[in-house]
């Protein structure tokens, strides 16, 4: 027999080598030689501690009464861990990115760092851890109860309070000694992960000793014990579907949820690639722990007394067959599973707490002025996590002695992880909807507190909360709010029943306010980082001015991170900033860095806060969201501007070449012009000078004095004639010509024209049609006479055949009249085509003109003033010329 | 030709059994959750020793897969801002 002050030995003896354990590895990562600390292997270990002494104990009274429902339990986690890539990998990135300390710190921090959020997630994550901290003091005094009994001392109640409040002390010893040693920017606790580590290993290889002594010292091997489970009291498969598939959902949701799992998934997490390793190592690790469940459970109903507490298979089977040393380990496995799942638990909670409840309260109560001034701050939050530490235990142990310790642990665990889970809503709202909202959060936790401790919580205390008739008939005979009957939905299994309303309702309140409600800035800034988490935006800052001065900065950092680490910080800073010394210049991205080492240690609330009063509430307001906006559109309309605006220059360049090309043409033009003109002015006054000096100088008979006077009279005229043209032209060409509208009729004209041109000049042969020439027309009939003069003395002229001959033709084609002047000579060639309406554009006969080339020139002019056309038209047999008169005027005269 | 730089239609085909091998891992919970609910639908037929086997067969599939599927996973592959709208 194992005497029980033995026992005792044993259990400090593992206790102290837990301390020295958790020393050394503290050490260890303190000299930097944490690399195996950090292995994969430590992580999936660590994450143990799902399994409780409520699994070493439990699992198998669970089994002895409802078969293999208890598997249920491990079936979550494993689904959750082999879909790591959906969930955990995405909290763990956040935890990574954001510094994220709690369960609670992550939905205040997604929440615009919410307080208020914080503090609610913190009373939740206490009230249903609470009972499971009783359970396993519970477990553990059980435990100890049995080797006393075994060693021949029946205890009594006192005796299990007392061994209860010795295990509380104990535990509250090591966890303030490892748990609240530093509070470091990352909030990890090497020495505890490694005694946790340890403590997985012990309680693994226990349960499997007991398993392997059972199958094969007892059961006889695997098929015998596979036929005795057949034959057992728990042999029928009646699983109830709604239990099945509502634990499954709610285990998988605790693993996520419980502040102790978050912890060490989470916050502990060095590395997320560990989480490659853990995905299938930890559902191994489930497996091993619940592969002998069944069996010991069978077993043990055979072999052991009826009316003997299943829960306590593991312990009383070895005991009853006299394997003292098997029952030594299961004891320590038993002991490990109690104490690992507490130590973390109360660690997770004390943060919690600190962080979200006595640092605002503190912080609030330091009034004005607060952080900058009275106190450090981290000797308050440290003080704040040991009492946490010390009131979390002390809660547990207050709830195992009101709740008598009798229920069975199955039961209150299953309470209690359906009160954790009331936050999965929230948390997977927060990190996968951009819509959630603060206001939606904080209503959707207070409904499913609410209604968790109306169906399961306060329900589990039987009698002594709630009476009989208020089960049956509900509160004040409301027969729709029975607490297992909710809104008449009776018949339901009662934890299912809470389960499903408290997740319905808690849902369904949690997206209709987040849709209900509006954001603030900060929320919808952190709302995009944690949902945006894998596309790395640096985003918009949290702080758009900087009010502090780094030295207040620095002083405030140290009272949280310490000296060495926060000078550190600044330090690092400053050389990145191309400074000397520890004062860097304070930015908006600086102080954004360090609210996250700050958050790291007294979550992002009370960073922001801090942070907050230092740059005296210089926090992102609407108003610098939307100047941020503003500014934005304004560069935009600006830049829009600009490119307008060169594009307009560039079309003005543009248009300033095409006019400077088109002036130097004109220049050019000019030049040639007066070249002409002077050209043409000298030939007449040449000949004028010369015949006017013979006159003058030599004696002459009168015949030769009126020939050659009738010489000069002649060059005169044509001098005339041309400054005539030449004043008509520029009359015409600027437009400044008045026309003088008469009625008159075609043939009228051309025979004007055809007598005026006979009267000077070569004869030529006219022949016309009278009859057609009879149109009437409305125009400056001058002006058009003029034009046809132009060509009919043209013709005369430059008919270059033996009996020069012109026909006119007169044709109306769709209302348009055209006049044709035919003659019969060689015509233009093609050549000159072009440019005989050009001015001065003679053809090579220049002395049979006696023009200065400007009669096409000015019937052009004429023509377009007039809004008819003048044109050559080739191919007609000798020279021809098309004049069309304008439209309107013809038709208005028919 | 395979300019990184622009999104491309067509993927290595190493990138595309990195992307097919994420959503196998998509699915799993999904296969695990299928086949730890079939046992309900065995009303009246087999007993908790049948039950205890799948069960754990089924387990012991899913961590075999897991395992599988997590060693052959690049884990901080390049593409890893665009994988959620592969």
């Amino acid at each position: 027999m194992v005497s029980f002050n033995l026992l005792v030995f044993v259990a400090l003896g593992y206790v102290a080598l837990l301390f020295i354990v958790a020393f050394a590895a503290e050490r260890r990562a303190r000299l930097g030689q944490s690399g195996w600390l950090r292995s994969p292997i430590i992580y999936t270990l660590s994450l143990s501690i799902y399994c409780t002494a409520w699994t070493f104990y439990g699992a198998v009274g669970y089994a002895a009464r409802s078969g293999l429902e208890f598997v249920t339990i491990y079936l979550g986690p494993t689904l959750v861990m082999v879909g790591w890539w959906l969930i955990l990998r995405r909290l763990v990135r956040i935890g990574r990115a954001q510094r994220i300390t709690s369960i609670a710190d992550l939905i205040s921090s997604r929440f615009g760092k919410s307080t208020q959020l914080g503090m609610i997630a913190t009373v939740i994550a206490v009230v249903a851890a609470t009972p499971y901290i009783a359970l396993q003091l519970q477990s553990v005094t059980l435990s100890f109860a049995v080797f006393a009994e075994a060693g021949g001392q029946a205890w009594q109640g006192v005796d299990l309070n007392r061994a209860a409040i010795w295990v509380a002390v104990g535990l509250a010893i090591f966890t303030v000694l490892f748990g609240t040693r530093n509070l470091d920017a990352n909030e990890r606790h090497h020495g505890i992960v490694m005694a946790i580590a340890v403590e997985a290993v012990v309680k693994l290889l226990a349960l499997l000793a007991v398993g392997i002594f059972v199958v094969w010292g007892i059961g006889g091997g695997p098929s015998a014990v596979l036929a005795q489970i057949d034959a057992s009291p728990i042999s029928k498969w009646d699983q109830s579907g709604g239990r099945w598939a509502s634990l499954i959902f709610l285990s998988a949701a605790a693993f996520i949820c419980l502040p102790r799992m978050f912890q060490v998934l989470v916050v502990e997490n060095a590395d997320e690639t560990h989480l490659q390793t853990a995905s299938w190592a930890f559902p191994l690790y489930l497996l091993l722990m619940s592969l002998f469940v069944i069996p010991i459970a069978v077993v043990g109903l055979n072999i052991m007394p009826a009316g003997a507490n299943p829960d306590l298979f593991v312990l009383t089977v070895p005991l009853a067959m006299g394997q003292d040393g098997l029952a030594m380990l299961s004891f320590l496995g038993g002991f490990s599973s109690a104490t690992s799942m507490v130590i973390v638990s109360t660690i997770a909670l004390a943060t919690m707490v600190s962080n979200h409840i006595v640092a605002p309260l503190w912080l609030n109560a330091g009034s004005g002025p607060g952080a900058s001034i009275s106190g450090d701050v981290r000797r308050v939050i440290v003080t704040a996590r040991r009492l946490s530490i010390a009131g979390v235990l002390a809660l547990g142990y207050l709830y195992y002695r009101l709740s008598g310790g009798g229920t069975a642990l199955a039961a209150i665990g299953l309470v209690s992880f359906s009160g954790a889970v009331q936050v999965l809503p929230v948390l997977l709202g927060g990190i996968f909807w951009r819509g959630a909202t603060r206001l939606g959060a904080v209503l959707g936790l207070l409904t499913g507190l609410i209604v968790w401790m109306w169906t399961l919580f306060l329900p589990s205390f039987g009698d002594a909360v709630f009476s009989t008739d208020v089960m049956i008939n509900g509160p004040l005979g409301l027969s729709w709010l029975r607490p297992e009957a909710l809104f008449g939905v009776a018949g339901l299994d009662p934890l299912v029943h809470g389960l499903l309303w408290s997740m319905l309702l808690n849902t369904g309140v949690f997206f209709v306010g987040s849709v209900l409600s509006f954001p603030t800035p900060l929320e919808r800034l952190q709302g995009a980082q944690f949902v945006n988490v894998y596309a790395d935006n640096a985003g918009a800052r949290a702080w758009a001015r900087s009010g502090a001065g780094a030295e207040d900065l620095l002083i405030m950092s140290q009272r949280i991170l310490g000296g060495g680490e926060a000078q550190a910080i600044f330090q690092r800073e400053a050389k990145a900033q191309g400074k000397d010394g520890f004062l860097p210049d304070v930015t908006p991205i600086f102080i954004e860095q360090l609210e996250r080492e700050l958050a790291g240690s007294v979550g992002a609330a009370t960073a922001h806060a801090m942070i907050g009063q230092l740059t005296e509430g210089a926090s992102v307001s609407v108003e610098d969201l939307i100047a941020v906006a503003d500014e934005a559109a304004q560069i935009m309309e600006y830049s829009n501007q600009l490119e307008a605006k060169s594009a307009e220059q560039d079309r003005t360049a543009r248009a300033l070449r095409a006019a400077n090309t088109k002036l130097t043409a004109l220049s050019v033009q000019k030049d040639a012009f007066l070249s002409q003109i002077s050209h043409e002015l000298r030939t007449p006054m040449t000949s004028i000078r010369s015949f006017s000096e013979i006159l003058r100088d030599m004696d002459m008979n009168p015949e030769e004095k009126e020939r050659y006077a009738g010489i000069i009279h002649d060059e005169a005229l044509r001098l005339t004639r041309l400054l005539d043209d030449l004043l008509d032209l520029s009359v015409l060409e600027n437009g400044q010509v008045t026309l003088n509208q008469e009625r008159g009729v075609l043939s009228d004209l051309i025979g004007r024209a055809v007598a005026s041109a006979g009267a000077s000049g070569r004869k030529i042969e006219i022949s016309r049609k009278t009859a057609r020439e009879a149109i009437a027309l409305e125009t400056d009939l001058d002006r058009l006479v003029q034009v046809f003069i132009n060509l009919i003395a043209n013709a005369a002229k430059y008919c270059d055949a033996d009996q020069p001959a012109l026909k006119i033709i007169v044709r109306q084609n769709d209302g348009q009249t055209s006049v044709d002047f035919v003659d019969n000579g060689s015509g233009i060639s093609p050549e000159h085509q072009d440019v005989i309406f050009e001015k001065f554009a003679r053809l090579a006969d220049e002395k049979r003109a006696g023009g200065a080339g400007l009669g096409l020139a000015i019937c052009r002019e004429i023509m377009e003033r007039l809004g008819g056309s003048i044109a050559y038209v080739p191919g007609q047999g000798g020279a021809a010329f098309r004049v069309t008169l304008p439209k309107a005027q013809s038709m208005a005269a028919s | 030709m395979s300019g990184p730089k622009e999104r491309a239609v067509f993927l290595a085909r190493a990138t595309y059994r990195q992307r097919r091998l994420r959503d196998a891992l998509r699915m799993l919970p999904v296969l695990g959750v299928v086949l730890w609910l079939f046992p309900l639908l065995w009303r009246g037929t087999g007993g908790t020793g049948i039950a205890v086997q799948y069960v754990f067969g089924v387990w012991v599939l899913l961590i075999v897969l897991a395992a599988a599927l997590s060693r052959g996973l690049v884990p901080q592959a390049a593409d890893e801002a665009t994988e959620d709208t592969d």
